[in-house]
């Protein structure tokens, strides 16, 4: 059966469950494994990564599968799609696949393909210069930025997600396209709290903020929201009911127990929280989601807030760059730069990192006794004589 | 091994079932690339097609112009929508706040997830996205694809929809961005009946479980990944399309520790590949690492040098438990003391390799930090066989739902509730004794919950005994 070009297709709206199926659930993985990745399912030895962006894995058969990885945006064209689909019949016979975070992989059974696959990927450019296939994202580099949707798609953003990853992976393709860190530094963004893109557990992570309590629209309150439970979504408690001078059933915000989280604006339109002056970038760092050698570990928030500068936010690109320059120079080999910063001391940290420390870093929400430093180990830096001379103990 | 799918799968040939000919595919030259020109003033928009990252400006006007030239009777959905989209992200640059309204009920009847409502609000100046829902595709698992059907879902797409999707959206659906409200049944009818294939989840529902990409070209799996989550995700279509819970759910599934879906940190129950024997050694690649002949962790610091490769100081320093030492010449493992943290095998891939009596262990109560703040996930069972169909991992699932949804407040994730009642009361449900793996350490207050039966006697005491002894 082909594809329908009726206007409703198959779908008849006078009887809209006749012929219904539900429940299919997604097709079998089976069929799209290429015949090289079938026949040694579960018999891999080992793998080796030949340069950046390509691997080899060898099987106990002896076979061995030769996978190029390509960045890319997760916001594709079909047109994109149509164009991995001839390098996947070209090359590839027919098959690719992508990873969790959204690069490209295709995959060969020789050496010699692999070699011609990977001319052909490097020399494939959009009409405006930038690469359609950058081949990277492997070993102790930078790999693909997982993010959100942004202005494209998204209703309660803070910022904008495609352009930044893009901002931020201009700046730094040659971590992507090397391996010259001690280990790998996973990137994450988030355009609010939300986090559809969980990236709270990134080696830095890239978050869109508010930071003006939601304005009301008293108008529509009533006829749109739930306003219980409205009042109810608020963490802190700062909604209550109220009505408007006119009689109209609505909520009044206690703006000082705002933290901005927009849970209220989730459950109703009518408080919005989006704000030109207000909104920007938080940064996270030192996360991670591994078990090796340490557990894995939030991100913190090193920088609070940033402005959104569109379309190309220098200031969140230099601050990104920043830190894994000096993580960079500073790092044992295969350190994540969590475990570094534990290493050194976090103060270390913000002092190498040339980071400001501000009341806004120290936890005041839940569980702020477990970041309360209780031990006389510390490290002096500016931070700490500044803190001595407010304090009248040293000159 | 080969697995079989629950249905027979229907074989997509693309050429059976195309819309669009070769001519129509092939409509434009990069000359006519290059002097496109958007329909809207967008110079913020543009800039972003300088620099080397492949740029997502330059991919949407390459479908804006094969839209323009595609015939009008040859798309359900205005020509002109990745033009418009793009007008809307440049007025969304200049006002610094989102253009899409809040919301919007739609679906397919009898699903109440798959599909997200989203409009526009600024429907005068950019009509072609005035409605722009979304579809969530679910995904084959583990994410491989052949040509024939990615080809079939683009002309769908390019002809009920943008033909602008998300390859993959962050729970791991294809995500397809942008149609009307009429197009929603016709897509989920062509899916359904013509590729075979199912939306995925959203709302208060099972999620669309997703999983690294295992043994099928990876060495450490412990676990058949894509199967666990394709034998899952059937098994539970129900949960997954008609939304009953508290609030979401998600599986995700590991192959080893190392968690490249990060299941740990993102899922409500969390299925993590582990072993319980020893890890295998190869004592000549061993020390073909210590001789220099293999570079150490696949080639992976290759960018850098980081000097001659020092087992001592890379492997068993830094291992975390101390259960590694060389003796006679040979690395010698302690597997007793051993977390199973990947380390050395990541660092010595060739040398070492994860044991071969492998399950998983399941954590649970993963989420971002809406609303109490983050949760890693806890690790509660710390071994599983898992084996097809997996009726021992279904049986904990169903327990843990039951409880979840008897107990769970609205908008509550599991995670939440686990720390609103404590383990003890999580261990009680799911009928399991406490261990000390369960917690980083054991509790430093005393107020410990005693109950009634605990105590010799009872809670129930005569004041007037107690009198008796203790004047007043």
């Amino acid at each position: 059966m082909a594809l329908s070009t009726e206007r409703l297709g198959l779908f008849n709206p006078e009887k809209p469950m006749e012929n219904r199926l539900t429940d299919l659930g997604p097709r079998h993985f089976w069929q799209y494994f290429p015949p090289i990745i079938q026949n040694n399912y579960g018999k891999w030895k080992y793998h080796e990564i030949l340069e950046p962006g390509v691997l080899v894995h060898v099987s106990e058969t002896g076979d061995k599968v030769f996978t190029v990885r390509c960045g890319g945006c997760r916001f594709m064209s079909v047109e994109h799609i149509r164009e991995m689909c001839e390098i996947a019949d070209k090359y590839c016979e027919g098959y690719l696949r992508f990873t969790t975070r959204n690069n490209i992989e295709f995959m060969t059974d020789s050496h010699e393909k692999m070699e011609a696959l990977k001319k052909d990927l490097q020399g494939r450019k959009h009409v405006t210069g930038s690469y359609k296939f950058p081949i990277g994202g492997t070993g102790a580099g930078i790999t693909n930025i997982v993010h959100t949707q942004g202005f494209l798609h998204c209703h309660t953003p803070a910022t904008d997600a495609s352009s930044m990853v893009k901002a931020v992976l201009d700046d730094l393709f040659e971590y992507f396209q090397g391996m010259t860190l001690p280990a790998q530094v996973r990137i994450s963004m988030a355009c609010c709290l939300n986090m559809c893109g969980a990236v709270h557990c990134s080696d830095i992570a890239l978050l869109g903020y508010h930071r003006k309590p939601p304005v009301i629209d008293h108008e529509v309150m009533d006829k749109l929201c739930e306003i219980p439970l409205v009042i109810a979504a608020c963490p802190t408690g700062a909604i209550s009911p109220a009505k408007t001078e006119d009689g109209k059933k609505t909520v009044k915000i206690k703006d000082e127990r705002c933290m901005f989280c927009g849970n209220c604006y989730t459950m109703c339109m009518a408080v919005p929280l989006a704000d030109k002056e207000g909104d920007g970038v938080t940064i996270l760092a030192g996360g991670k989601i591994s078990n090796r050698i340490t557990p894995p570990e939030f991100s913190k928030v090193v920088v609070p807030w940033l402005p959104n500068e569109f379309p190309r936010y220098p200031d969140v690109c230099a601050h990104v760059k920043r830190i894994v320059e000096t993580y960079a120079a500073g790092a044992n080999k295969y350190e994540r730069i969590g475990d570094w910063a534990k290493r050194i001391g976090w103060e270390r940290f913000f002092e190498k990192c040339d980071l400001p420390f501000s009341d806004h870093l120290i936890d005041d929400y839940r569980l702020q006794y477990d970041t309360y430093r209780t031990t006389t180990q510390f490290k002096y830096t500016e931070a700490a004589w500044a803190v001595s001379r407010a304090a009248g103990g040293i000159e | 091994m080969a697995f079989e799918p629950r249905e027979e799968q229907k074989e997509l040939k693309y050429d059976e079932l195309r819309i669009y000919s070769d001519e129509e595919l092939n409509n434009y030259t990069d000359e006519e690339l290059k002097d496109f020109k958007c329909k809207h003033e967008i110079p913020d928009v543009d800039e972003l097609e300088k620099g080397p990252w492949p740029s997502f400006v330059a991919d949407t006007k390459r479908e804006a112009l094969h839209r323009k030239k595609l015939s009008n009777d040859r798309m359900l959905i205005d020509a002109d929508v990745a033009e418009d989209l793009l007008g809307q992200l440049q007025v969304s640059f200049d006002d610094g706040e989102t253009h899409w309204k809040h919301g919007g009920i739609v679906g397919v009847f009898g699903y109440g997830g798959g599909v997200i409502g989203r409009y526009s609000d600024l429907q005068e100046q950019f009509p072609s996205v005035a409605h722009f829902h979304t579809m969530r595709v679910n995904q084959p698992n583990s994410k491989y694809y052949n040509t024939d059907y990615l080809r079939s879902i683009c002309d769908l797409w390019e002809y009920r929809g943008s033909g602008l999707l998300n390859m993959h959206g962050s729970t791991g659906d294809i995500v397809f961005l942008g149609t009307t409200t009429e197009q929603l049944e016709p897509v989920f009818y062509e899916l359904g009946h013509v590729l075979q294939q199912d939306l995925g989840g959203s709302g208060s529902n099972l999620r669309t479980p997703s999983c690294c990409l295992g043994k099928s070209r990876c060495e450490w799996s412990c676990i058949d990944t894509q199967d666990m989550c394709y034998e899952l995700t059937h098994y539970y279509q129900d949960e997954l399309h008609r939304p009953a819970f508290p609030y979401k759910f998600k599986f995700k599934f590991d192959g080893c520790p190392n968690g490249c879906v990060a299941s740990i940190a993102r899922s409500d129950m969390s299925y993590i590949g582990t072993w319980k024997d020893d890890i295998r050694i190869d004592q000549e690649a061993v020390q073909a690492y210590i001789g220099g002949e293999i570079p150490p962790n696949g080639g992976a610091h290759a960018g850098k040098d980081w000097g001659k490769f020092d087992i001592e100081k890379e492997v068993i320093n830094l291992c975390p438990t101390g259960c590694m030492w060389m003796e006679d010449g040979k690395l010698m493992i302690d597997d007793r003391e051993c977390t199973r943290c990947m380390h050395c095998i990541n660092v010595m891939p060739r040398a070492l390799r994860p044991g071969t009596d492998t399950g998983c262990s399941i954590l649970f109560g993963a989420k971002a930090p809406i609303l109490e703040g983050a949760q890693m996930a806890t690790l509660t069972i710390p071994f599983v066989k898992c084996e097809a169909p997996y009726e021992n991992i279904k049986d904990i699932v169903e327990k843990v739902w039951d409880w979840w949804m008897e107990e769970g407040k609205n908008r509550e994730r599991l995670g939440e509730l686990i720390q609103r009642f404590g383990i003890p009361k999580f261990l009680e449900m799911l009928e399991l004794p406490p261990m000390p793996q369960m917690v980083t350490e054991p509790r430093s207050n005393p107020y410990i919950f005693w109950k009634s039966e605990d105590v010799p006697g009872g809670f129930e005491r005569d004041i007037n005994a107690y009198r008796a002894k203790h004047k007043r």
